[in-house]
């Protein structure tokens, strides 16, 4: 059985629907990316699978159970975490602080997870009593990435991370996204910069008008000459 | 007879005040009804209205400034333009604010004209109030002076309430909605909001003086007390809210039957016992604050809601469940 | 020496029944996203509820106030639940005028049990303490400055030591981050409203200290304190005790003869500095002076 195994999902914004049914499949531990044009429904699907968008239909499992339309707070106990798009950081509280937020709804001892994450990001653990307000957009990722790490997840759900940052700085994201998966923990992210993207995918799923069209190693859609002129740009 | 005369008397001063609140609801449903603006300053215009008309009109008397003796319509009248011209300069200044900053600012321009009232004796008469202020129809005999009167506001209440109806199935008046509404999509529809909010807010603030100046002339009497936020602003609020904002009809409603409300349970306290009088006097003022809060919670749209449906909110329901 | 005596020392004191009152406008309208138009009548009745725990224990003031912040915290919490909390997924303008009638109802409230008089918590003319021969300081104002940097310091050590306090600047800071991240609102407003409804209680008995009772008291604040949180950023505690201490003391050195024997600004417009300084605020620097740096 895969971690999150999503079937016919229909989800949208009141009586608009934007996911049609979408069936998507994530094994333990795999990077997968979302591709798909603009309004294709990608930031819509990530927030349905965490609960943020009204589901209409169809079923969501993850790690065995049902969580079709479960409320964040449980979908971190049960280890999923998300990390927005925008909004994604606290700018007026430290990193520090800001990690610790991440961990608010468990538990556990707060030290060894910190210590975790300045362990993939040494750069937070010399900026930790700095407010991240201050930070610059690539450093901001950074503590948004370790905020969501900070419950111990299995998976990772991330929308477009990469948004509005440099080249220079976006392949650092990424840098930082596979050293995250190489931790062992799953990812699922939804991308505009589906090249880029798909080159360090383990699989990628191309969604169009509400619906999942190909499902595919990152090499395989890299290489898939029909893909790559309708979604790839040529 | 003499009760039956009592109880007339009573009847047409309590329609008299509830009409004199209407003209007020008309003009603050311009603002908060149609436009979506929170004024929490009505009683800063109010004052502006009432004491300009008192100060034209009220007689000459030697070795004081307030008095003009100037006509009643001459008073009137200027109410209703220093009250748009005070209603336009608060309007440029506030109106792009969002709505709490809104309200804490026009109850601020309240407040300051309150002890501008209060400390400019030689303009205001201080907290003694202007007196001998002219009132119509005084020739006229007994009640049929109350009854005149009566029917001064009541027609005023009218024609405000047709000029408003035309107003706000104009396409002015639809404008208006779309703004409240949806301020995004009107600007991106090319509609000029500033400019819309400004007219709306200085119409009401004129129809806000104009209940000023019938006040004065109804009692003869104006003074600081009369612009108390909790006798104006506050009271006015809950009569538009009850009645249902964005209705003129309810605007009008509402202040009948809550002065009537107000004045009855005044009634009511004046049975009690002396030393039990003035507790129940602010009970009164208790229960109209919880009255406020159930029709908020209970007929959040008033007795007699809007007619043209607001678009759904499904969306927002929906966002509570997800 | 009389611009310290008779200006400074006064404006500090009002500062800092500002600042107490500031804070809990802006913790509020932080997490809960609305002005809060009852805090003044919140800062009523804390004096009130002390007035009564005076008589009730004979108790001084300064001890009673433990009981009257509880009883005020209590009481906001209720309102909270009663009057606010139905409209949480409404337009915030309508818990705005739910707030206008609660301010309606405490002031009535306060009225109906004890009285519209002036009252006093004691009486007795109390002589002010001379320093240095000239300096000169009253022992009630001495007690309202410690207290309040007491109270303060206490905040400062919630927000930023607590794991509740941290949740509570990051409700604040980013709302829909601070669900994804599990931060519960119920509880984190709940506490919104402890801090903000005690330091109001605390306010209301300085005030009460400084002047007297009376149920119009707190109302009369209110546009001083919604001044402070503007000047100080809404929604940032630690600027709306910068803007507290700001406006009384703008307040108090407004009377302050400067350039002849007459005040700067007569002594009967004095809250007119306090809403000049706003109004200005709101159209040219509505995100408060000390942007970026609410916390440190």
């Amino acid at each position: 059985m895969s971690l999150l195994e999503i079937e016919e999902l229909r989800a949208g914004y009141g009586d608009t629907e934007i996911l049609h049914g979408v069936n998507i499949k994530v094994e333990a531990g795999e990077l997968s990316v979302i591709i798909g044009p603009n309004g294709a429904g990608k930031s819509t699907l990530i927030k349905a699978i965490f609960g943020i968008v009204a589901t209409h239909g169809g079923r969501v499992r993850f790690a065995g159970g049902d969580i079709t339309g479960a409320p964040p707070e449980k979908l971190v106990s049960m280890g999923l975490a998300y990390v927005p798009q925008e909004r994604n950081v606290f700018p007026t509280l430290t990193v520090a602080e800001n990690l610790e937020m991440g961990a608010f709804s468990v538990r556990e001892p707060l030290v060894p997870m910190l210590e975790a994450q300045y362990a993939l990001f040494p750069e937070l653990e010399r900026r930790r009593r700095q407010l991240v307000g201050e930070l610059s957009g690539g450093q901001r990722q950074m503590v948004a990435l370790a905020r969501a790490l900070m419950t111990g997840p299995k998976l990772l759900l991330l929308d477009e991370p990469t948004a509005g940052l440099s080249p220079k700085v976006m392949a650092e994201v990424f840098g930082h996204i596979r050293a995250i998966n190489g931790t062992g923990i799953g990812v699922l992210m939804v991308e505009q910069n589906a090249r880029l993207a798909l080159e360090i995918a383990d699989r990628g799923h191309v969604l169009a008008a509400g619906r999942n069209r190909y499902s595919g190693t990152g090499a395989d859609l890299l290489a898939n000459r029909q893909m790559a002129e309708a979604f790839l740009g040529g | 007879m003499n009760a039956l005369v009592g109880y007339g008397e009573y009847a047409v001063s309590l329609l008299t005040i509830g009409g004199i609140y209407a003209v007020m609801a008309l003009g603050l449903n311009l603002q908060w009804g149609y436009g979506g603006l929170f004024n929490a300053g009505v009683s800063g215009f109010f004052a502006v209205g009432a004491y300009a008309s008192a100060i034209l009109t009220a007689p000459v008397t030697p070795g004081h400034f307030v008095g003009f003796g100037l006509p009643i319509i001459v008073g009137i009248v200027s109410a209703m333009l220093l009250s748009a011209v005070v209603g336009w300069f608060v309007g440029r200044i506030c109106l792009r604010l969002q709505s709490d900053y809104l309200a804490m600012a026009t109850i601020g321009i309240a407040e300051i004209l309150r002890l501008v009232i209060d400390n400019e004796i030689w303009l205001t008469n201080g907290s003694r109030g202007i007196v001998a202020i002219p009132r119509p129809f005084e020739d006229l005999p007994g009640i049929w002076r109350d009854f005149a009167y009566l029917g001064l506001v009541a027609a005023v209440v009218a024609a405000l309430y047709i000029a408003l109806e035309l107003l706000a199935r104009s396409p002015w008046g639809r404008v208006m909605r779309a703004i409240r509404d949806n301020e995004a999509a009107a600007a991106a529809f090319g509609k000029d909001v500033a400019s819309f909010r400004l007219q709306a807010f200085v119409l009401g603030s004129m129809a806000m003086g104009l209940s000023g100046a019938l006040t004065a002339h109804a009692f003869k009497f104006i003074g600081p007390d009369a612009t108390l936020p909790l006798i104006t602003t506050f009271l006015v609020w809950v009569m538009l809210i009850a009645g249902g904002s964005a209705n003129n009809r309810g605007a009008i409603l509402g202040p009948i039957l809550i002065w009537t409300l107000w004045s009855a349970t005044e009634l009511l306290t004046g049975t009690l016992p002396p030393e039990w009088q003035i507790r129940g006097s602010y009970l009164r003022v208790f229960l109209i604050g919880l009255l406020l809060q159930v029709v908020l919670q209970r007929f959040p749209r008033g007795l007699l809601p809007e007619r043209p449906p607001r678009p759904p909110q499904a969306e927002r329901v929906d966002a509570k469940e997800g | 020496m009389g611009l310290i005596n008779l200006y400074l020392i006064p404006g500090i004191v009002l500062g800092s029944i500002y600042a107490l009152g500031a804070v809990g406008l802006s913790l509020i309208y932080g997490v809960l996203r609305f002005g809060h138009f009852a805090h003044g009548d919140v800062m009523t009745f804390g004096a009130y509820a002390t007035l009564s725990a005076v008589t009730l224990f004979g108790l001084s003031p300064l001890a009673a106030l433990p009981i009257a912040m509880l009883a005020t915290a209590l009481l906001a919490i209720l309102i909270d639940r009663l009057f606010y909390r139905p409209f949480r997924d409404h337009p915030t303008i309508i818990v705005v005028i739910a707030s206008f009638g609660v301010a309606l109802m405490l002031r009535s409230l306060v009225e109906i049990f004890w009285g519209a008089d002036d009252r006093t918590y004691e009486t007795g003319i109390r002589r002010p303490v001379a320093f240095f021969d000239t300096f000169m300081i009253a022992p009630r104002h001495i007690a309202i400055i410690v207290a309040a940097v007491v109270l303060v310091t206490v905040l400062h050590f919630f927000l930023t030591r607590t794991r509740l306090g941290k949740a509570m600047r990051a409700v604040s800071d980013q709302p829909s981050l601070a669900r994804v991240c599990g931060i519960d609102l119920d509880t984190v407003s709940l506490w919104t409203w402890v801090f903000g409804a005690g330091l109001a209680a605390a306010a209301g008995l300085f005030l009460a200290i400084d002047t007297q009772l009376n149920p119009n008291m707190g109302w009369n604040l209110l546009l001083p304190l919604f001044a402070a949180a503007i000047l100080g950023g809404i929604g940032k505690p630690y600027g709306a005790i910068a803007g507290g201490l700001v406006i009384g003391l703008a307040e108090e050195l407004s009377s302050f003869p400067l350039f002849s024997d007459r005040p700067l600004v007569p002594p009967d417009y004095k809250t007119g500095v306090a809403f000049a300084i706003m109004v200005a605020m709101l159209l040219w620097r509505p995100q408060g002076l000390f942007r970026g740096r609410s916390f440190e």
